[in-house]
C-alpha cells in the first residue's frame, strides 16, 4: 500500500513538474498529500477529517434546536396577541353589517333605544372631543415646551416628568372622581358637557404633553442657535423656529389625544354623559345640538348602556355601535400612525 | 434689591419686577410681552404636578369626612360590603380587594409571558418589517377604548367560557381576567421591547463573539441586563389592569364575594365606584365612602408609577456610564 501510495506521488510530481497543471491532476495530488497526512500523523484523520471539519457537532445542533425551538414559541406568542384580536374585530363586523348603514348614523336612537341609529351620540362625542381639544391643546403643548424649552436636564424637568406619568397612570375612574369633586360641585359647572370635557381634557393632557417634547426634541439645537445670534429672544425663537419645525409631530399628539378621549367612558360617567339626550335632526337647533351646559350623549357611554341597561334591545344594534366607535377610534390612530411614519421618513435633518 | 439682583431676577422670573426698572435695565427693548407669555408657558409646564395634586385633594376632600364616620380596621378588613343595607349599613371594602386581586393576578399570569415573548420576537428575532407590523398592530390594540373590551367580553368570550366550562355565568373572574390581559399587553410589550433595545449593541457583540446563539444571547445576557426594565413593563401591566374600569364592570360579574375558583363572578374596586356612585347621595356616607375607595386606587397607581419611573431611571444611570 506504501509503494502503491509513492508510486503514485513520484507520478504525480512527474506530472506537475512536466507543467500539465489540470484540474484532474492537481485534485490527484491533493488526495494524495492527504494519504501522506494520515501516514505521517495517523490521529489527525479524524480531528480535521476532510470536509467533515465544517458539519455541526452534536452540541452544536441541540444548540440550533434550542434556538429554532424558542423562535418558534417566541413567534408564537407575538402572532398569538395578533390572531384573536384579528378575529374578535372580524366577527363584531360581521355581527354588525346587516344593520350597518348611513341612516343608522345619522338617525337619533328611538323606541326607548331599541330602534333608530347613533345620531345623539354621535354628535355627543364630537362636541366632548372638540372641547376637550380645545382645552387640552393649548396647556399640553405649553407644557411640552416649557418641559423641553425651559428646563435644564435638573430635577424640576425629573419632578414633572414625573408628574406627567403619573397623571397618564391615575385610573380613569378616580380622573372621573376628580371631575365630579373639582368641575361638578367645586367650580359648579353641574353636570354638563363642558365639566365632562374638562375632565377628559386633564385625562389625555399627557398624551399631549410627551408627544409635544418629543417632537420638540427632534428639533435641531443648531436650528436655535442660529436663530439666536441674530437676536431673536427665547420665545421668539420658539415661536418662529421650534413650533413651525415641529408642528406635524405635535399634530400626532394632538390626533392620539381624539382618539384616546373619544373612547373614554369612565370619566364622563358622573360628569356629563346621560342615558338619553337628543338631538334635533333638522332646522336651526340641529346646527348647536349641545350647548356647554347640558347633558349628552356620548358614544362610549351609548355602548355601556345598551349592552347593559337596555332591554329587548338587537344584537346588532349593540354590535353596530361597537364597531362604529372602534372605528372611529381606529381611524384617527392609524392617522397618527402614518403621519408619523411619512414625517420620519422624509425628515430632511 | 442691589442692581444685580435685579437682573438675576429679570432674567429667571421675568414678570413681577416693575416695568419701569425692566425698561432702564437689562431689558430695554425686549418685547414686553415676553415676560408674560413665558409665566404662561410655566404655569402650563407645571399643570401637570398641579393636576396630579388636585385630583389628591378633590378626591380627598369629598372623602376625607368618612373617615371619622367608620373605623378604618372595618374599611380595610371587612369582607362585608352592604352600603344599602336597612339594618346596619357595612362597609368593608377586602372583598372588593380580594376581587381586583385576583383579576388581576389572573390577567398578569397570562399577560407577562405572552408580553414579554412577543417583545423578545420582535426586538431580537423579527425582521425589520415584520417589526414595524407587529409594533403598529399592538399600538392599534392599545388603542382599542375599554367599553368596547367590556362589550366583547359580555357579548364574545362570556358564551365562550359558558359552552367551555358549564360555569353558569359567562362573566367572572376568568372573563376579566382574560380581557385585562388583552388590554395590558401593549403596554408590557412596548414597555420591554424598550428596555431590550436599551442594551447596548456591545452586550450583544460579545455574547455573539463568545459563541452564543441568538437564543442564547436573549436568555443569558439579555434578560439579565434588561431586567429591571422588564420589571417595569410588569409594574405598568399591573397598575393598568388595576385602574382598569369600564371592562371590569361589564366582566367580572357584579357579585361581592372572596372569589375560591376562577369561574366566580367578582367585583373590584374601580367597578364598585364606576356602579354606585350614580346611586349615592352627595355627603352621605356611602357617597364618600366611594371617594375613599378612590383614594386608595389613586395612592395604589401613584405607588407602582414611582417604582416603575425610579427602576427604569436606573437603567438609564447606568446605561449613560
Amino acid at each position: 500500500m506504501t509503494e502503491q501510495e509513492i508510486g503514485a506521488d513520484e507520478t504525480v510530481l512527474r506530472v506537475v513538474r512536466s507543467g500539465d497543471g489540470s484540474a484532474a491532476v492537481r485534485a490527484e495530488e491533493a488526495a494524495v498529500g492527504s494519504a501522506r497526512v494520515s501516514r505521517l500523523f495517523p490521529a489527525a484523520d479524524e480531528q480535521i477529517g476532510g470536509l467533515e471539519t465544517f458539519a455541526p457537532t452534536d452540541v452544536e445542533r441541540a444548540k440550533a434546536r434550542r434556538q429554532g425551538i424558542a423562535r418558534t414559541i417566541f413567534m408564537l406568542m407575538a402572532f398569538s396577541l395578533v390572531i384573536p384580536v384579528i378575529l374578535i374585530l372580524g366577527y363584531l363586523v360581521v355581527k354588525a353589517w346587516p344593520v350597518l348603514s348611513w341612516s343608522f348614523l345619522v338617525t337619533n336612537p328611538e323606541n326607548r333605544m331599541t330602534a333608530g341609529g347613533i345620531w345623539a351620540p354621535l354628535v355627543g362625542t364630537f362636541c366632548l372631543v372638540l372641547m376637550s381639544l380645545l382645552i387640552a391643546a393649548p396647556i399640553g403643548v405649553l407644557a411640552g415646551v416649557y418641559l423641553n424649552e425651559y428646563t435644564g436636564d435638573n430635577w424640576l424637568r425629573r419632578v414633572i416628568s414625573l408628574g406627567v406619568m403619573n397623571l397618564a397612570g391615575v385610573p380613569s375612574i378616580v380622573h372621573g372622581l376628580f371631575g365630579v369633586g373639582a368641575f361638578v360641585y367645586f367650580a359648579h359647572m353641574q353636570r354638563s358637557l363642558l365639566a365632562a370635557a374638562c375632565t377628559v381634557a386633564v385625562m389625555t393632557l399627557p398624551v399631549i404633553i410627551t408627544s409635544t417634547r418629543e417632537a420638540l426634541a427632534s428639533v435641531p439645537m443648531s436650528f436655535r442657535e442660529a436663530c439666536w445670534n441674530l437676536g431673536a429672544s427665547r420665545w421668539q425663537t420658539i415661536r418662529t423656529i421650534v413650533l413651525p419645525n415641529s408642528i406635524s409631530g405635535i399634530l400626532t399628539g394632538v390626533i392620539l389625544q381624539v382618539s384616546r378621549a373619544a373612547g373614554e367612558t369612565a370619566p364622563i360617567l358622573f360628569t356629563g354623559a346621560v342615558f338619553y339626550a337628543r338631538v334635533a335632526d333638522h332646522g336651526f337647533a340641529s346646527w348647536a345640538p349641545y350647548g356647554p351646559s347640558d347633558k349628552f350623549m356620548a358614544l362610549s357611554y351609548h355602548l355601556f348602556t345598551l349592552s347593559t341597561s337596555v332591554k329587548d334591545v338587537s344584537e346588532g344594534l349593540q354590535f353596530s355601535t361597537a364597531v362604529v366607535l372602534v372605528a372611529l377610534v381606529l381611524a384617527f390612530n392609524s392617522l397618527s400612525i402614518f403621519l408619523r411614519v411619512y414625517l420620519r421618513a422624509r425628515k430632511k435633518w | 434689591m442691589s442692581r444685580a439682583a435685579v437682573g438675576y431676577f429679570v432674567k429667571r422670573w421675568g414678570w413681577p419686577v416693575p416695568v419701569g426698572r425692566i425698561k432702564r435695565g437689562v431689558a430695554r427693548g425686549l418685547d414686553l410681552a415676553e415676560p408674560g407669555i413665558e409665566w404662561v408657558i410655566r404655569v402650563c409646564g407645571w399643570s401637570a404636578i398641579i393636576f396630579v395634586v388636585a385630583i389628591f385633594v378633590f378626591v380627598f376632600v369629598e372623602g376625607a369626612p368618612a373617615l371619622s364616620q367608620l373605623s378604618i380596621k372595618e374599611f380595610l378588613t371587612s369582607p362585608y360590603w352592604r352600603p344599602t343595607s336597612q339594618v346596619r349599613e357595612q362597609y368593608g371594602i377586602l372583598a372588593l380587594m380580594a376581587g381586583t386581586l385576583s383579576v388581576t393576578v389572573l390577567a398578569m399570569c397570562l399577560a407577562v409571558p405572552i408580553g414579554l415573548g412577543a417583545a423578545v420576537y420582535i426586538s431580537e428575532f423579527s425582521s425589520p418589517r415584520v417589526k414595524e407590523t407587529l409594533k403598529i398592530i399592538i399600538e392599534l390594540l392599545a388603542a382599542i377604548p375599554s367599553v368596547v373590551w367590556g362589550f366583547i367580553g359580555y357579548m364574545v368570550v362570556g358564551p365562550i367560557i359558558i359552552n367551555a366550562t358549564g360555569a353558569p355565568v359567562g362573566v367572572n373572574v376568568l372573563n376579566g381576567g382574560i380581557i385585562l390581559a388583552l388590554m395590558s399587553v401593549p403596554v408590557i410589550v412596548s414597555v420591554s421591547e424598550d428596555a431590550l433595545r436599551a442594551v447596548p449593541d456591545s452586550y450583544r457583540e460579545a455574547a455573539q463573539a463568545l459563541g452564543a446563539n441568538r437564543w442564547e444571547m436573549v436568555y443569558r445576557v439579555l434578560f439579565p441586563a434588561a431586567k429591571s426594565g422588564l420589571l417595569a413593563a410588569v409594574l405598568l401591566g399591573v397598575g393598568r389592569s388595576i385602574g382598569e374600569t369600564m371592562a371590569v364592570l361589564m366582566c367580572t360579574g357584579h357579585a361581592v364575594q372572596m372569589p375560591t375558583s376562577v369561574l366566580d363572578p367578582v367585583r373590584t374596586l374601580t367597578a364598585t365606584i364606576a356602579a354606585e356612585l350614580g346611586e349615592a347621595v352627595r355627603g352621605d356616607t356611602h357617597y364618600r365612602v366611594l371617594f375613599l375607595i378612590g383614594i386608595v386606587l389613586f395612592m395604589f397607581a401613584f405607588v407602582v408609577n414611582l417604582t416603575a419611573d425610579l427602576i427604569v431611571k436606573g437603567i438609564r444611570g447606568r446605561g449613560n456610564d
